[in-house]
């Protein structure tokens, strides 16, 4: 936290980060989204990083079961979820295990000593109580008896028998929240509305919560043990109305938008799979829209429908993560060499194999790209930030319609549940998609016969024919077709044309890209760092901290990462440094120094989180410090 | 290609590529059968789809003169269910074969059966994977000696329409390539029919597995192994009906006298809602070498998957509107920053 003190300990700050963490079972993911909307509704800008197990139902107190959220929220435009966490709540001894290595030093711990039992510290790794040697001495540590205060607010609750002592200790992290909410000077009226109408058919269970919370709040108030409170003004947002959005979301209404925008229905077919199972959610609540949801067998079903879906005329689209989309690989190829525009999106999540399903990752980039058999290009949009998966969605299906041409959308776990404010676009200034491409309704061979791979010379798309249309009825499928009729050719050199024209199409998608954004004000920046999908939040709050310091430090980020941009080339080459931040081992660096021959430096970590800042603003220092020697 | 309204013909659902099956595949006599019925039920080239998978059999879809998906293997009706979603005046057709459809496809066809979306599924059952020159397939008996097998297959052959009727499929037939007449019959029930509908048709691979049906097409055996299942009839066989199929007390089914049936007979309803009674009829034989019933098995109306999608579309946007995408961005909690 960085701030000044005002007067009555009311401390103002410009930014903090907080961090609730506990037992799966604790509901700490509920009171950090409630935290994350009253400090919406306080007008802060704010970024979350909600980390949860993969298991389940891990056992409870135990390291494996450990559930976290974190807020960064702050009184300027701030892109990351925040390095260190400023208030650190420890639900349990496995959660304070889990997490004390990251608190700031000198930062604020509010624990839950109800559950420091020996049995729990034990479970937690402990080997003596960290509330009772001098390993907490530098931190601000409040030992709060979380679950006594919430049983006994609730002591009522419990008499009139409106619920039992168990489904009374669930409040906790209400009573956890009430006192977070106090000590930064949040009004709850919010959250209680939100849990009136949560429980609206348990009025009981709705009137236990906010009686915890509110009780949280009184302890704040009424106990001496808090010397300060803070206050972390509005930032100056752009002015409009916003709301908070996760990547899942984001990107699920992208698709509708698409959709809509094109004039089509949209089909989407999928298997659930962490974590992109959130827009097969999101999407089915959204029936009315015209959108038919298909939960298909497994992934390669999921893929095959959205195909079949494709040749009818949906804008068809199937997502997953990492695993599935290996088992829809050669679907793909098919998609690609059928020549229908199909959107497959890819979450990324921590690998190989299985990996670390709930995790973020950004590993799957040369799968896509290149995993599959044979000469098969396709088209790779990747989503930047949550609210950007709404306008990569567009984009992909702007692509995927212009050219007739499955695309990849790839997003990553971390943007797929983080949640950031999005200032809403007006729907009128989206994309008009409906004049990417028409259905072919007339013959276009010459004796009025159909010609399906017939190009249109610009795109290089070929025609969409919809069946229900006489007179262009039509086969295609896998194997080698001549260009312009669609029948089948085995001829040499008919299947190099083929290849060729496959790889030219992407080279017109290049050529018609927006241009390339370069950040760099100075103009004297010999450092260029670039980064592609979820990066960008990271990179530009670095990009941000050197400036300040007085490095001067160039950013680009690529928002395609097939076919490249034109202007890479000679961008590259325009810095005596290239810094290509990545979670993975360097898959865009390596691209792009076969690409240009400049060598790209990779910064590569793959921990299943995003990027720190700092660790970012280590990594520029140190190429110059190595630069100048 | 068709633009008039009038009646067509079988050349109206011709293509003008070369079929290239071996000569003598029994794939040219269903190519024959399926292309007559099209043009005699009425059906309209652009509104016909054939969606295929990958064998000898998937060829199919090139030769047919209306739309046409040759997709990848086992995969077809997975293709086919995602059309048919997305087009409720379309009549999808699934070709797909032993190999394609029970081996590496095996998955899809059980679900796309479960769920009876309005399909056509013909499975070519020829015993034999044909197209990669000759090893055994799901439905090769025990012991089959070929390419793969040089000392017999071990495995146990699947039965298509037990299996159809396992995953209570709504239309369940067989019929054989060269039975002009009987192939027309049961495929004109399962166009008729909507939902899924599933026929598995006894095709003679010529060169890979030459007689695999003998039993069944050969003018001298055929009348004692032709069990032909007939709506409301007594179930016999044999060249005077000499022989019939009765019920055991254990739910099977087994051939006796037709003079020594008496009431234990089966009297033939595919309408059944049960299918346990045409799964047990589905048992009387599990390769065709001896006694085989061919014919519709099973033939009940239930909801068909993508008619219900559809309703719950309508019925969302009958709750509450149809959609508007400014509404949708705005719902949640939002704010406004002046
Ligand atoms: S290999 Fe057999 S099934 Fe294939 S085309 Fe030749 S005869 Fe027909």
């Amino acid at each position: 936290m960085s701030g000044s003190t005002a007067a009555r300990s009311r401390v103002t700050l410009s930014n903090a980060v907080v961090r609730f963490a506990g037992d799966s079972g604790d509901g700490m993911q509920l009171a950090g989204d409630q935290f994350t909307s009253q400090s919406a509704i306080a007008g802060n800008d704010l970024a979350t990083l909600p980390d949860f197990p993969a298991e389940i139902r891990a056992p409870a107190g135990t390291l494996a079961g450990v559930s976290s959220f974190q807020l960064h929220f702050s009184d300027q435009d701030i892109h990351t979820p925040g390095d260190a966490p400023d208030v650190l709540v420890a639900m349990n001894p496995a959660a304070l295990m889990k997490h004390f290595g990251a608190l700031k030093p000198g930062g604020t711990l509010i624990v839950n000593v109800d559950a420091f039992s020996d049995r729990n510290l034990q479970k937690a790794g402990y080997e003596s109580n960290p509330l009772e040697d001098d390993s907490l001495t530098d931190y601000q540590v409040h030992e709060v008896r979380i679950t006594d205060l919430t049983l006994r607010a609730l002591e009522g609750h419990v008499e009139r028998g409106e619920l039992n002592k168990k489904e009374a200790e669930r409040c906790k992290n209400m009573l956890a929240l009430g006192l977070v909410s106090w000590m930064f000077h949040r009004p709850i009226a919010e959250t209680e509305e939100w849990l009136t109408t949560k429980f609206a058919k348990v009025p009981e269970v709705a009137d236990a919560n906010i009686t915890a919370l509110r009780a949280g709040r009184n302890y704040g108030e009424t106990t001496e043990a808090f010397t300060y409170t803070y206050e972390v003004k509005p930032a100056k947002l752009a002015p409009g109305r916003y709301r908070n959005i996760t990547g899942n979301q984001a990107l699920a209404y992208g698709l509708v938008a698409a959709a809509e925008r094109a004039g089509l229905e949209l089909f989407y077919g999928s298997y659930p799979i962490t974590p992109a199972s959130d827009i097969l959610h999101e999407l089915a609540k959204l029936k009315h829209y015209g959108v038919a949801t298909f939960q298909a067998e497994d992934e390669i079903a999921a893929i095959g429908s959205v195909i079949g879906a494709a040749f009818g005329g949906s804008l068809a689209v199937t997502a997953s993560s990492g695993p599935g989309i290996a088992l829809k690989t050669e679907a793909m190829g098919l998609a690609m060499v059928m020549e229908l525009p199909l959107i497959v999106v890819n979450v990324q999540r921590g690998g190989p194999s299985t990996g670390l399903p709930t995790k973020t990752e950004q590993s799957d980039l040369l799968q896509v790209l290149h995993g599959r058999n044979g000469e098969a290009p396709i088209p790779t949009v990747a989503a930047s930030s949550p609210s950007d998966c709404f306008h990569a969605a567009i984009e992909a299906a702007r692509i995927a319609l212009t050219y007739r041409t499955p695309v990849v959308l790839l997003s990553d776990g971390y943007l797929a549940n983080s949640a950031e404010p999005w200032l809403l676009p007006d729907v009128a200034d989206l994309p008009d998609l409906s004049t990417s491409f028409a259905f072919t309704t007339e013959p276009n061979g010459p004796d009025g016969g159909f010609l399906p791979y017939l190009r249109d010379e610009r795109t290089l798309a070929r025609p969409w024919a919809l069946p229900g249309t006489a007179g262009l009825e039509h086969r295609i499928g896998g194997l080698e077709k001549e260009d312009g009729s669609g029948h089948i050719s085995y001829e040499p050199e008919n299947h190099h044309a083929m290849t060729e024209l496959r790889h030219e199409r992407m080279q017109r998608i290049a050529d018609q890209l927006p241009a390339l954004e370069v950040d760099d004000p100075s103009g004297e920046a010999e450092v260029l760092l670039l980064g592609w999908g979820s990066t960008e939040g990271p990179i530009r709050a670095a990009c941000h901290q050197l400036r300040e310091r007085g490095t001067p430090v160039a950013r680009v980020h690529l928002h395609h990462l097939n076919p490249l941009p034109n202007e890479v080339d000679e961008l590259l080459r325009s810095y005596d440094t290239v810094i290509c931040p990545e979670n993975n081992m360097g898959q865009l660096s390596m691209l792009l120094r076969a690409r240009t021959l400049v060598d790209v430096r990779p910064y590569t970590r793959v921990t299943g989180q995003p990027f720190s800042a700092a660790e970012l603003v280590d990594a520029v220092d140190a190429a110059i410090t190595e630069g100048a020697r | 290609m068709t633009t008039n309204e009038g009646k067509l013909t079988k050349k109206d659902f011709t293509s003008d590529r070369e079929v290239r099956w071996c000569p003598g595949c029994g794939d040219y006599a269903i190519l024959a059968t399926v292309q007559t019925l099209l043009a005699d039920v009425g059906a309209r080239p652009e509104k016909t789809v054939f969606v295929s998978g990958i064998g000898c059999s998937s060829r199919f879809p090139y030769y047919m003169d209306t739309y046409g998906i040759h997709s990848i293997h086992g995969r077809a009706p997975a293709v086919a269910t995602g059309l048919a979603i997305a087009r409720p005046d379309l009549d999808v057709w699934v070709i797909t074969g032993d190999g394609d459809g029970l081996s590496i496809g095996g998955n899809h066809l059980m679900h796309a059966l479960r769920r009876n979306v309005n399909l056509n599924i013909l499975l070519f059952n020829n015993e034999i994977y044909g197209l990669t020159k000759g090893q055994y397939s799901p439905t090769s008996p025990l012991g089959s000696m070929h390419k793969s097998t040089p000392m017999g297959s071990l495995d146990r052959p699947v039965n298509p329409v037990a299996l159809a009727l396992g995953a209570e499929a709504t239309f369940v037939a067989r019929s054989i390539d060269t039975d002009r007449q009987h192939l027309t019959g049961v495929l004109e029930a399962a166009y008729r029919h909507r939902g899924t509908s599933f026929v598995e048709i006894y095709q003679n691979c010529n060169v890979f597995n030459d007689g695999a049906f003998i039993a069944l097409k050969d003018p001298k055996q055929k009348d004692d192994n032709q069990i032909r299942l007939v709506e409301g009839e007594p179930i016999t066989f044999g060249p005077e009906g000499e022989r019939a199929v009765i019920a055991e007390d254990d739910g099977s089914m087994s051939f006796v006298d037709t003079a020594d049936a008496g009431e234990r007979i089966v009297v033939h309803d595919p309408h059944r809602r049960e299918p346990t009674t045409a799964f047990a009829l589905s048992r009387l034989s599990h390769n065709p070498t001896g006694p085989t019933p061919i014919g519709i098995f099973r033939d009940v109306d239930q909801p068909v998957y993508d008619d219900l999608l559809r309703t719950q579309v309508e019925d969302a946007r009958a709750a509450k509107g149809p959609g508007d995408l400014g509404a949708l961005l705005a719902s949640g909690n939002v704010w406004d920053v002046h």
